[in-house]
C-alpha cells in the first residue's frame, strides 16, 4: 500500500491532484462524469469582483503540445459566485475547495479574497497575479517582486485562510517573484499559469484569436513548468503547487520531485475530461514502479545539495 | 455528456472535401438532432467537434468538411479505426415548438444536423419544408434524402447551377407560410435568415471550442439573458435571446 496523502498549507489531501483553476469550471461539468471527491481539491475558475465576460471570440486556439486561450478571465463576479456556484458546488464536492482570484487594483484583490475567505468551503486562496489576457491586472502584478509582494501583503492583511499567490512564467525573475511573496506572508505559491503566445490565421492573415495573444497551457509548456518549480523551491520554504502540462501520474511525480508539493492539472482536463480519475488510479501503480511509499518523501527530491 | 470507444464503419467523400462518416457504438447519449460529437484525433491536442447527422441505437453519422490538418486528417482514417469519442455534447433542437409545419433552412455544412431533425419532425407528422443553400451544383448535400424523408426541398446555389439562384434567404422567400424556423449554416447566413425569418425559431451556432462540454468558457456569446457557452448552452438558440 502506498500512501498519496499530501499537507497543502496545513490541510490534508487524499493526494496532491488538484484541477487548475480555468479548466474544471465549478466542477459540476466532471462532475456528471465521475465522482469528483476522488480528487485532492479542485481550484474553481478565477473570481473577480464585477461580472466578467471576458475576452471577443474566438478565444481558443491549438498547437502540437496544447491550447492557447484568451479567455480574459469570464465569469459571474464574486457575488453570484457565492451565491449561485458554491452552493451548486456544494452538491457535488464536499472538500475544501481553492478559490482562484483575480483583480485589477489591489483593493479588488483584497476585497474579493475577504469575501472568499469567509465562505465554509473554501480551503485555500490562491491569488491570481499572472494573467496574461487582461490589461492592466493580472500578469501586471506578478511581473515584479514589489508588485507581487503589494497584492500579497493585502490579502494577508484580510484573510485567515492559506494564501497561495499563482505566478507567470513570463516574470523576468520567478525566484524572485516568488521570495517576494513569502516575505510578504504568502502561503504557498502555484505556478505555473500560461505562457503568453500568438498563432496567425492563414486565411485572415491576422492573429487567430480575436484578442490578439493567448496563454499556452498543455505538455508542450511542461519541462519549462518542471524548470521554474524547480528554481522556485530552492528560493522559498512555503508549499509550491506545480502546474503546466501535466497528463499523467509520471508528470505529478516529476514535479514533486522539482519541489512541488501537490500539483495542478489543467489544459488535460479540456481533451480528456476524466485525466484526473486515470492520474489518480494509475498513482499507486506508479508510485510501487518507482519505489515510493509515502508520496510526501519526494517532495523536492531532485535537489541534491 | 459520455466519453465512449467509437468505431469508424464508413469514412467516403459525398462532394469535394465534404466526407461523411458513419460511426457505430454507444449513441445513448445523443438525445436531440443540432448535439455533436467531439472526436479525438492522433497528433491533434484539441478534439475535433462535429455535429451529428443522423443517429439510431449503436450509430451515427457525421458530415464534415476538410478545412484544415484536423479535418483532413480525419478524412484519411479507414473503417475499423476506433475514436475516442465524447457524444452527446451541447442542447440540439427542441421540436416541441415546430408547430405543424417547420421551415428548416441550412448551408452548406450547416445542412447535415437538420437531416437528423427532418427525420423526426416528418416522424412526428410534421409537414417539412427545407431550403438548402450550396455554392455550386457540385457541392449539395443530402437534397435527395430530404426528399427521400418526405420534406419539400427548396435548393439554392449560390451561382445559380442548380436551383434558385441566391441564397437561403431568396428559397425562404418561395418557402410560402410555416409555423416555425430552425436552421444551421455560416454565421453571415444566420444574420440573413433572422432578418428574413417571419416566426420564432432556433438557430445552432459555431465558435471554436476548447473542451466542448462547458468547462473552458472558450466559446461563450452574449445573448439577451446573459452569457452563454455555445458548446453546453447551445448551440442552438432562441431566436428571441440572440444579441448580434
Amino acid at each position: 500500500m502506498v500512501n498519496t496523502r499530501v499537507t497543502l498549507c496545513g490541510i490534508e489531501l487524499d493526494n496532491p491532484i488538484i484541477p487548475a483553476s480555468g479548466t474544471f469550471g465549478y466542477g459540476y461539468e466532471f462532475a456528471e462524469l465521475y465522482d469528483i471527491n476522488i480528487l485532492g481539491t479542485f481550484s474553481f475558475k478565477g473570481t473577480t469582483r464585477e461580472a466578467r465576460f471576458g475576452n471577443p471570440t474566438p478565444r481558443i486556439a491549438e498547437y502540437a503540445g496544447g491550447l492557447l486561450n484568451s479567455v480574459g478571465l469570464q465569469n459571474p463576479g464574486v457575488d453570484a459566485v457565492i451565491a449561485e456556484e458554491l452552493p451548486k458546488l456544494g452538491r457535488v464536492f464536499h472538500k475544501p475547495v481553492m478559490a482562484n482570484v483575480s483583480g485589477f487594483s489591489v483593493a479588488e484583490y483584497a476585497e474579493v479574497c475577504e469575501r472568499l475567505d469567509a465562505q465554509e468551503q473554501v480551503g485555500w486562496l490562491e491569488v491570481n497575479i499572472s494573467c496574461p489576457n487582461v490589461h492592466g491586472g493580472g500578469a501586471a502584478f506578478g511581473a515584479e517582486p514589489e508588485s507581487a509582494a503589494q497584492v500579497t501583503r493585502a490579502v494577508k492583511a484580510v484573510t485567515k485562510k492559506p494564501v497561495i499567490m499563482k505566478l507567470s512564467p513570463a516574470a523576468a525573475d520567478i525566484a524572485a517573484v516568488a521570495r517576494a511573496c513569502e516575505d510578504a506572508g504568502a502561503d504557498g505559491i502555484s505556478l505555473i499559469n500560461t505562457l503568453p503566445g500568438m498563432r496567425i490565421d492563414l486565411k485572415r492573415r491576422a492573429p487567430l484569436l480575436a484578442n490578439g495573444m493567448g496563454g499556452m497551457s498543455g505538455p508542450g509548456i511542461f519541462p519549462l513548468a518542471v524548470r521554474m518549480v524547480y528554481q522556485v523551491y530552492e528560493a522559498v520554504s512555503i508549499p509550491i503547487v506545480g502546474m503546466g502540462g501535466v497528463c499523467y501520474a509520471e508528470d505529478v511525480l516529476e514535479l514533486m520531485l522539482a519541489g512541488a508539493t501537490a500539483v495542478g492539472v489543467g489544459a488535460a482536463n479540456l481533451t480528456e475530461p476524466m485525466v484526473c480519475k486515470h492520474i489518480i488510479e494509475n498513482m499507486p501503480a506508479v508510485m510501487e514502479r518507482y519505489g515510493i511509499k509515502n508520496i510526501t518523501d519526494i517532495i523536492g527530491g531532485a535537489h541534491h545539495g | 455528456m459520455k466519453q465512449t470507444e467509437l468505431t469508424i464503419i464508413e469514412n467516403l467523400p459525398l462532394c469535394a472535401d465534404v466526407y461523411r462518416m458513419v460511426l457505430a457504438g454507444d449513441t445513448s447519449a445523443v438525445t436531440a438532432p443540432g448535439q455533436f460529437v467531439n472526436l479525438k484525433l492522433d497528433g491533434f491536442f484539441l478534439r475535433r467537434p462535429i455535429s451529428v447527422c443522423d443517429w439510431d441505437t449503436g450509430q451515427l453519422s457525421i458530415i464534415y468538411k476538410v478545412v484544415g490538418r484536423g479535418t483532413a486528417a480525419m478524412a484519411r482514417l479507414h473503417p475499423g479505426a476506433v475514436l475516442d469519442t465524447l457524444t452527446g455534447l451541447g442542447n440540439g433542437y427542441d421540436l416541441s415548438l415546430s408547430g405543424k409545419h417547420p421551415l428548416l433552412v441550412g448551408g452548406g455544412v450547416g445542412v447535415p444536423p437538420l437531416y437528423g431533425l427532418a427525420k423526426r419532425l416528418i416522424a412526428q407528422g410534421k409537414r417539412v419544408t427545407a431550403v438548402l443553400g450550396f455554392e455550386h451544383a457540385d457541392n449539395i448535400l443530402l437534397a435527395d434524402d430530404f426528399r427521400a424523408l418526405g420534406a419539400s426541398v427548396i435548393l439554392t446555389t449560390a451561382d445559380g447551377s442548380v436551383g434558385i439562384r441566391g441564397f437561403v434567404t431568396n428559397g425562404m422567400a418561395e418557402a410560402g407560410e410555416y409555423t416555425y424556423l430552425y436552421t444551421c449554416g455560416p454565421e453571415p447566413m444566420l444574420r440573413a435568415v433572422y432578418d428574413a425569418c417571419r416566426t420564432s425559431g432556433q438557430f445552432s451556432f459555431e465558435e471554436r471550442m476548447g473542451c466542448g462540454f462547458g468547462a473552458c468558457m472558450g466559446c461563450t456569446c452574449r445573448t439577451k439573458y446573459g452569457n452563454k457557452r455555445i458548446c453546453k448552452d447551445g448551440p442552438v438558440l432562441q431566436k428571441e435571446e440572440i444579441v448580434w
